[in-house]
C-alpha cells in the first residue's frame, strides 16, 4: 500500500492508567515461581485501569494528548476510529463518546474496530487512506484496551490497560508514513466468543504460525515495496504480547536488539493489546530525532499484522513538548495488591 | 437518586459533563459552571456566551465518603471535593489519583472517567473527575 510521502502523523498521545501490579504479587496467589515467569516473559509489572476507567476513558485521555500535539481544533477532525477488543458497549460505539468528549462536533465519520491487538493500526491505515484521497483533512485513530486474562491463566501476567492516539493528516506532519503493508490470514490462535468474559488461546500455537508468520510477513511485504532492508531502520517497534516475542522477531529479521529499546514498553506496562505497539511508537517518537526511520509492525490474533515505514520530521522537537510523554505516565504509578486488582477489574462476582 | 436512569437528561448534559463547557457574561465577565440561563448579576442586561473552561483548579474543600449511595459502594473510601476552577466557578466532583497529595489548595486537573453505570444493562455515565497533580 503505497503512500505519497506527504501524509503522516500530525499529533500523537498516549495514556497509561496509574495502577500497577507486580509479577511477584500475581505469582504469589497462584503458587508460581515469579523469577521464572519474569525471565520467560521479560515482564516485571503491568498497568491496570481503575474501576472508573475503561477503553473509552483511556481513548479520550490519549486523544486529548494527540490533539494538543497536533495543535488543531477538534472540529477539524473528519474521522474517528477506535480499535479495541474491550469496547465498553457491545452495541454503541466508543468512537462517538470520544468525539463528544473532544468536541469534534457532528461533521465526522466514526466506527469502532476490532481485530484483537491490531485494530488501532488498522484505524491508522483507514485514516491514511481517507487523508490521501483528500476526503478528510484530519483523521483520529486510537488503539486502547483494558485487557483481561482469566484468573490463573498465563495471560494474567501480561494483559494490561493503556492506549495511544494518532492524528493523521498532511499538514505539519511530525512523522511521514512512507508506506504500509499488511499480512492477514484465518489463523485461530486467540479468540473470545460472545458472552464470554475472558479470551482463550491456543498456547504455543500463538507463536510460529501466528505472531512470527504474520509480523514477519507484513515486514517483508513492506521491505519489498520500499526496496529496503530491515536493518536500515533506526528504531523498530513490534507488537509486544510479552518481551520474548518481539526480541525473537527482531533476531529472525536481522535487526539489532538495541533498535527496539525506546519502544520496548512491555516490561513495565505489560501487553496493552490494541495499545501495545502504538504505545511503543509513542515512546519511540518521544526520543526519535528528525530524519530517523521507524519500523512499526502490529499483530492481531486471528490473525494479521500491519507494518509501517515512518520518517520523523523536524517538527518532532517542538511538538513533543506539547503533551505528557510516555515516561510521564510510566513514572506516575501506585502499586496494588492482587485483592484490590481483582476488585478493580471486576474479577469478583457476587 | 432521582432521574438517574433518564437517558435524555444525561444526554442533554454531555457537553457540560464531558467537556466542562460553561458560560460567561459578556456584560460583567463572570464565568458560570454549570451554565446558567441568565446572569444573576446583570439580569436582563447580561449577555451569556458559551465558555470552554480549561479544567484546572484547586481543592477548596473536601470530604472522604465511607458510606456511599447505591452504585458507588465499591469506590469507598473516596474523596468528594469542591474544586475552585482557575476561571472562578466552584464545582463539586470526585478527586482521584494519589490521595496522599490531597490537601486544601492542592492543584487538580480534569480527567475523563466513568462516573457510574445504570445497572448491568443500562447506559454508562461518563464525566469529569479531578486528578491531583
Amino acid at each position: 500500500m503505497k503512500l505519497d510521502g506527504k501524509v503522516g502523523i500530525v499529533g500523537y498521545g498516549c495514556y497509561v492508567p496509574m495502577y500497577r501490579i507486580k509479577v511477584e504479587e500475581i505469582a504469589s496467589v497462584w503458587g508460581e515461581d515469579a523469577s521464572r515467569i519474569k525471565n520467560g516473559l521479560l515482564v516485571e509489572e503491568k498497568a491496570i485501569a481503575g474501576d472508573d476507567e475503561d477503553t473509552a476513558t483511556i481513548a479520550v485521555e490519549a486523544a486529548r494528548n494527540a490533539i494538543k500535539r497536533a495543535s488543531i481544533a477538534p472540529e477539524q477532525i473528519g474521522a474517528i476510529y477506535v480499535g479495541s477488543e474491550s469496547h465498553p458497549y457491545v452495541v454503541k460505539p466508543t468512537a462517538t463518546i470520544v468525539g463528544e468528549a473532544l468536541g469534534v462536533g457532528n461533521d465526522y465519520t466514526a466506527a469502532d474496530l476490532e481485530f484483537a491487538c491490531k485494530a488501532g493500526t488498522a484505524g491508522i491505515q483507514m485514516c491514511l487512506g481517507l487523508v490521501k484521497a483528500g476526503m478528510i483533512d484530519y483523521g483520529l485513530a486510537i488503539g486502547a484496551d483494558t485487557a483481561q486474562g482469566a484468573p490463573g491463566d498465563a495471560l494474567e501476567y501480561t494483559a494490561a490497560s493503556g492506549g495511544a492516539a494518532f492524528v493523521i493528516g498532511r499538514k505539519d506532519v511530525l512523522a511521514k508514513v512512507l508506506a504500509t503493508a499488511s499480512f492477514s490470514s484465518d489463523t485461530p490462535d486467540f479468540w473470545r466468543r460472545p458472552f464470554q468474559h475472558y479470551p482463550r488461546h491456543a498456547a504455543r500455537f500463538t507463536g510460529a504460525p501466528a505472531y512470527f508468520r504474520h509480523v514477519g510477513g507484513a515486514v517483508n511485504f513492506l521491505l519489498e515495496e520500499m526496496g529496503m532492508k530491515a536493518n536500515e531502520f533506526d528504531h523498530v517497534v513490534f507488537h509486544m504480547p510479552n518481551g520474548k516475542f518481539p526480541l525473537r522477531m527482531a533476531k529472525m529479521l536481522g535487526i539489532e536488539k538495541d533498535k527496539l529499546e525506546n519502544g520496548f514498553v512491555v516490561s513495565k506496562v505489560g501487553n496493552t493489546y490494541s495499545g501495545s505497539s502504538l504505545l511503543g511508537l509513542c515512546a519511540t517518537l518521544d526520543k526519535a530525532k528528525p530524519g530517523e526511520l521507524i519500523l512499526l509492525a502490529s499483530f492481531g490474533s486471528g490473525a494479521g499484522s500491519d507494518a509501517f515505514a515512518i520518517e520523523v520530521t523536524e517538527l518532532i522537537e517542538e511538538k513533543r513538548e506539547l503533551a505528557p510523554t510516555f515516561e510521564y505516565y510510566l513514572n506516575r504509578k501506585v502499586y496494588v495488591s492482587y485483592a484490590r486488582y481483582a476488585k478493580m477489574r471486576g474479577k469478583l462476582k457476587e | 437518586m432521582p432521574h438517574r436512569s433518564s437517558v435524555p437528561l444525561a444526554w442533554r448534559r454531555f457537553e457540560a459533563r464531558y467537556r466542562l463547557v460553561g458560560n460567561r457574561c459578556a456584560n460583567c465577565g463572570t464565568v458560570y459552571f454549570p451554565p446558567k440561563a441568565i446572569c444573576p448579576k446583570c439580569r436582563r442586561k447580561g449577555k451569556l456566551e458559551k465558555c470552554q473552561l480549561k479544567g484546572e483548579g484547586k481543592v477548596y474543600s473536601y470530604t472522604i465518603i465511607h458510606a456511599a449511595p447505591s452504585g458507588f459502594e465499591k469506590r469507598v473510601p473516596y474523596c468528594i471535593a469542591i474544586i475552585e476552577l482557575d476561571e472562578g466557578p466552584r464545582v463539586m466532583g470526585e478527586v482521584v489519583g494519589d490521595l496522599a497529595l490531597l490537601d486544601i489548595g492542592a492543584r487538580v486537573r480534569a480527567v475523563f472517567r466513568k462516573i457510574y453505570e445504570d445497572g448491568e444493562d443500562g447506559i454508562i455515565h461518563y464525566g469529569l473527575k479531578w486528578e491531583l497533580v
